[in-house]
């Protein structure tokens, strides 16, 4: 029991590797808001061109989105950021991991976007174009705003997720939370400073994930 | 009736939702064989009374009695456990409004689900009476089918089936006819005709006025959570005695 | 190769990610870890799910303090990076006496994952069954247990599936945080040759080993959803 509280919950060592830990914390921050957005909005564009009546290029893009979610998110990163550069392609690590994320994330928002649209009838659409709005206005002012709403716990929980992944660049030495709390462990030999970094982990998404639950649990998920 | 026992016996149930009581300090008596009608406008508390017999809603007070036996409390006054609750209701047959037909199930499944779990019935005894029961509602074409591809009637004359594959001593309807479309409803009422018939005590809940002025021995007539009349239906419809129950009942007959 | 002939894009790029020599030497520790990668899968999975279920049924009965503990074994799981995780335990669990390789410690962490989130999911599930399922068959006499075993999950399954694939796949892909604690599956093998060969062609058969195995099971779960997006008596 000692030994479990020395190890893992040791406060001086908390302290001394919490500044450290905060400046992870801070590019933890910088990554999700570049992933976020560009991961909602390109999900959100993909998932348009989907409603593409194109039989061929609805299966390209569906093997595409497919693609970027069948490869691990890891291996991605890995890819780009130490496997590219063999090829002479040299992308600034943060750019790297973003990209990976990016390519990762927008795919399974894509998704998402696609089922929500999907469930809204097309009696919806019909009543929208018959008022006389052209497809994109029916689109931004009917469509989008229900299937949004239908869809808001797993866009919810997919940013969660997001979130939880940038604890993945720590591999790819990205000096995230994880990355400076994984540091601190070896140079301590303690794992306090992990167990720090799961803290301050539940305390951001703790709440989120409860949220996320009452969502589910009212819609009837 | 006589000094029989009644075989369903209600003292004075009430019950709140919210803080509004819907159910107020209701007594009825039910003998064998008899089929009451309970009717009454919309939120006079005939459903919520019905659900408070098989104890589907818990009575804030008042008791109910099956045969004499008390439902839902046991001699001590603590509630009864749920698997001695089960075991009342086993003589509790039900009919929902809406069915409530279990969809991964087929239609004979329905029927000898609860015998073979709870009566321990040989699931081939079983489907030998649940083909004739089947029979009796005139579906036994049906058994093998699955509710989504059933009309509105024959999914409730499939529930009436299932409810009386328990060979309950009372059969409780909860507006067994409401979800219906018009043309449907008929085929159900000549089941719930027949069964009367056969003698099934039966209590009834319906705004369906042919069934209460044809079949039934009593009709209660509830309002506002009471009960405001009670009579044979020669009475209640030619005669109503309440102002309320008068204005019901030429609501009803235009 | 010869270094005099201008070499164009495209024979760098196959020279990168494609020399036939060293797909040779190292196909077989691919395929290798490919064959711990889908061990995993396949564990985590069955368990996972399993668990959740389990989980998701004793919540059914409603006793408050099992929920509570319940909930809050959920939450932390959903809420914490499964990487995290995985140092935890890894770190963790030598302290306590317990010395399991790292192949069980991926296989728990991801196993516990799984139940988190297929646990909420089956929860959900049985909420959204209609009340009036329960009330028909209370009302026959059957107990609760009953009722829920025969009559409630069958029906909430079938709602669980688009979600359970999707979650289910997304996890299983974690198993590629094995490489971090020295599980040798497909990553860590392709980084480990990547290293000693000072070439990306392995990553780049790392690459296609794991699309090789997960694109047939996104497509498949596809299939599942659409397949299960059907009728509802």
């Amino acid at each position: 029991m000692d030994a479990i509280i020395q190890n893992f919950f040791n406060i001086p060592i908390m302290t001394e590797a919490f500044p450290f830990l905060m400046r992870g914390l801070g590019t933890t921050a910088l990554l999700c808001l570049a992933v976020i957005p560009l991961g909602l909005i390109g999900g959100l564009v993909v998932a348009l061109m989907m409603g593409t009546k194109n039989r061929v290029y609805k299966w390209a893009l569906i093997c595409v989105v497919d693609f970027f979610r069948a490869v691990p998110p890891l291996v991605l990163l890995i890819f780009i950021y130490s496997g590219l550069p063999f090829a002479g392609i040299n992308i600034p690590p943060f750019a790297a991991v973003c990209l990976g994320f990016m390519l990762n994330n927008s795919a399974y928002y894509a998704e998402i976007y696609r089922a929500g649209i999907e469930s809204i009838g097309a009696g919806q659409m019909e009543a929208a174009r018959s008022t006389g709005l052209n497809n994109t206005q029916s689109m931004i002012y009917v469509i989008l705003p229900q299937a949004t709403r239908n869809v808001l716990p797993d866009l919810l929980s997919n940013t969660i997720e997001v979130v939880k992944l940038t604890s993945i660049a720590s591999v790819v030495a990205m000096q995230e939370l994880l990355y400076s709390a994984d540091m601190a462990r070896s140079l301590t030999y303690n794992s306090s400073p992990i167990v720090l970094a799961a803290g301050i982990y539940l305390i951001i998404l703790w709440p989120v994930v409860r949220l996320l639950s009452r969502l589910e649990h009212r819609v009837g998920h | 009736m006589p000094e029989e026992v009644p075989v369903l016996q209600v003292d004075g149930i009430s019950k709140s939702f919210d803080g509004v009581e819907v159910v107020s300090n209701v007594s009825l008596k039910i003998y064998s064989g008899e089929t009451i009608s309970i009717l009454g406008p919309s939120g006079s508390g005939k459903s919520t009374l019905l659900r408070c017999i098989n104890w589907l809603e818990k009575p804030d007070r008042g008791d109910v009695y099956l045969a004499g036996k008390r439902v839902g409390r046991k001699e001590d006054d603590q509630l009864m456990s749920d698997h001695e609750l089960a075991s009342v209701r086993t003589q509790m047959g039900m009919v929902f409004q809406s069915f409530n037909l279990w969809p991964h199930f087929t239609v004979l499944q329905n029927v000898i689900e609860a015998p073979v779990h709870v009566l321990g019935v040989s699931k081939d005894d079983a489907v030998v009476r649940g083909e004739h029961l089947l029979e009796k509602v005139g579906l036994e074409a049906k058994r093998d089918a699955y509710p989504y591809s059933l009309s509105g009637g024959q999914k409730q004359r499939v529930a009436i089936a299932r409810a009386l594959a328990m060979s309950p001593t009372v059969m409780l309807f909860d507006e067994p006819t409401s979800a219906l479309d018009p043309e449907l409803v008929g085929s159900v009422l000549q089941v719930m005709h027949d069964l009367r018939d056969s003698g099934m005590t039966m209590v009834v809940v319906s705004h369906e006025m042919r069934f209460a002025r044809e079949a039934a021995d009593r009709i209660v007539f509830m309002s506002d959570g009471i009960i405001l009349e009670e009579g044979t239906p020669e009475e209640i419809f030619k005669a109503p005695k309440h102002r309320r129950t008068q204005e019901f009942v030429a609501e009803i007959s235009r | 190769m010869n270094a005099d002939v201008p070499r164009g894009r495209w024979e760098i790029f196959v020279e990168t990610f494609f020399r036939q020599d060293l797909i040779d030497e190292y196909s077989g520790a691919i395929l290798q870890g490919m064959v711990v990668t889908i061990e995993i899968a396949i564990l985590v999975v069955l368990c996972g799910l399993a668990l959740g279920l389990v989980l998701a049924m004793i919540r059914a009965y409603r006793v408050w303090a099992i929920n509570v503990v319940i909930t809050v074994f959920v939450d932390v799981l959903r809420a914490l990076p499964p990487l995290v995780l995985i140092l935890l335990v890894y770190f963790g669990l030598p302290l306590v006496g317990l010395n399991f390789s790292s192949f069980v410690v991926l296989w728990l962490v991801l196993t516990l994952v799984l139940a988190a989130f297929a646990e909420e999911i089956f929860w959900a599930g049985i909420l959204s069954v209609h009340k009036g399922q329960w009330e028909a068959a209370r009302s026959t006499g059957l107990g609760f247990s009953e009722t829920l075993a025969y009559i409630i999950i069958p029906q909430a399954v079938r709602m669980t599936v688009a979600p359970l694939t999707n979650r289910t796949i997304a996890i299983t892909k974690n198993t590629a945080l094995g490489t971090v604690i020295g599980v040798s599956e497909i990553l860590n093998q392709a980084t480990t040759a990547q290293s000693f060969s000072g070439s990306a062609t392995p990553l780049m058969m790392g690459a296609i080993a794991y699309i090789v195995l997960f694109i047939p099971i996104v497509a498949l779960g596809r299939w599942i959803e659409t397949r299960f997006a059907w009728r509802r008596a």
